[in-house]
């Protein structure tokens, strides 16, 4: 091998190995999956998500609504429009001032800009787009914004994180901090970064979003599930974002 | 409308081995699983998928409750000849998709 040869496979190994493991030891839950469950991510003709991808591409340019426009009305190419967009997500809406999820912006563009209903919480319609956005972020770092306006929801976020609760009496921290890579019954515990949402969960056989997963995880400490719209989840996903701050999006990724 | 996601190469050598995969959007519902209002959901599988090269049949299955949501297959040919793979898939309630891609072999 030569020199040059040898010096471009080591940077090329240094580079993905600082992006799988940051250099301090946070672990998407992608590095957690046996390596066929990676192939399956890894190739656009297995996994299934991509196949909401697609549904997610050709509602962009549908248009709908009382305004009869379309996503790609206003926002033209999403390849360069909406990259890295769902990277730092939850964000403040200019239009509200509020904090919203990206699923929550795509309905504020449904409701204000379209004209339309909203797409109801975990449909397919709002998880085609929502991995449609997502995948075009893929590989780009999670960046949650500097907006003081989203402090406090993320203070809420982190305090929940770390609240017991449940008549098992415990917390998000409990398994994502101080248990993970350990195993649940068959289920290794990730760290629970959400670097892939909207995900294709087998277990699930389905896409499901943040919300979904974190539902399932309240469930699991037999606490009784927020509603989807509660707050409790944007506090949740802004804290996890900043938890998981320069990780790889892997969306729309496969998960067990 | 059927959504499908095909994975084929456009260009082989003729004798080549070609790997070809198929995905497509289903429920698969097996028909033994009871719904929120206590009955069973009833059974909507894709029963059969069929591959045809230039209208010869290379790759059939039929497919059971067992097999999961999305079913993804992936098998191989020998590229004999330029033209079409065509794909098929039927199943219960009448379901069909269709779906095919061109290749060039040299
Ligand atoms: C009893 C242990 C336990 C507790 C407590 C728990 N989780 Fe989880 N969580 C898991 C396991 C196990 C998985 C992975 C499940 C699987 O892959 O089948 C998971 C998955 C996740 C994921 C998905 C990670 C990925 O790679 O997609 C997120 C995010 C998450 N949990 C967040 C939370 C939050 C927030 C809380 C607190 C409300 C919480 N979890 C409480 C065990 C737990
Ligand atoms: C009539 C024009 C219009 C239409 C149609 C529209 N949007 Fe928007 N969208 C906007 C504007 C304007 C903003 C930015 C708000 C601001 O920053 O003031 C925005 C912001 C967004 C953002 C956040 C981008 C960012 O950088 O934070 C997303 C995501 C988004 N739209 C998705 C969608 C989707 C999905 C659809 C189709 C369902 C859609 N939009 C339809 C005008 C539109």
């Amino acid at each position: 091998m030569t020199g040059l040869r040898l010096a471009a496979v080591l940077i090329a190994v240094f580079t993905a190995s600082f992006a799988l493991a940051q250099g301090d030891g946070r672990r998407s839950g992608y590095q957690d999956m046996s390596p066929a469950l990676q192939k399956m991510q890894d190739d656009d003709t297995a996994n299934p998500a991509m196949l909401f991808v697609q549904a997610g591409a050709s509602a962009w340019t549908e248009k709908a609504g009382a305004a009869g426009k379309s996503c790609a009305d206003c926002h033209g190419d999403a390849s360069s429009s909406m990259k890295g967009v769902a990277a730092r997500y939850p964000a403040v809406a200019p239009e509200t001032g509020q904090p919203v999820d990206l699923e929550g912006r795509i309905n504020l563009c449904r409701t204000t800009r379209q004209l339309a209903d909203p797409l109801a919480a975990e449909s397919d319609g709002l998880l085609a787009l929502g991995a449609y956005i997502a995948l075009q972020s893929r590989g780009q770092p999670i960046a949650p914004p500097g907006d003081p306006r989203l402090s406090s929801l993320r203070a809420e976020g982190a305090d929940l994180y770390k609240r017991r609760q449940g008549q098992l009496n415990l917390s998000c921290a409990n398994c994502h901090d101080d248990n993970a890579g350990r195993k649940l019954a068959g289920a290794s515990i990730p760290q629970g970064h959400p670097t892939g949402y909207p995900i294709y969960r087998l277990e699930w056989q389905a896409l499901g979003s943040l919300k979904r997963r974190l539902r399932n995880c309240v469930v699991g400490l037999r606490a009784e599930p927020w509603p989807y719209e509660a707050r409790e989840y944007l506090a949740l996903e802004s804290w996890l974002m900043v938890r998981a701050r320069g990780l790889a999006i892997d969306a729309p990724a496969v998960r067990p | 409308m059927a959504n499908v996601l095909v994975n084929a190469p456009k260009t082989a050598k003729k004798g080549q081995v070609v790997e070809i995969k198929a995905l497509i959007m289903h429920v698969m519902e097996t028909g033994f699983r009871p719904g929120t209002n206590g009955r069973i959901i009833p059974r909507n599988i894709i029963e059969d998928f069929s591959a045809t090269w230039n209208g010869r049949e290379i790759f059939r299955m039929k497919m059971s409750p067992a097999i999961a949501a999305n079913p993804f297959v992936s098998f191989s040919a020998v590229a004999s000849e330029s033209g079409i793979i065509a794909f098929r898939w039927s199943g219960d309630e009448g379901f069909v998709a269709a779906h095919q891609v061109d290749i060039t072999v040299t």
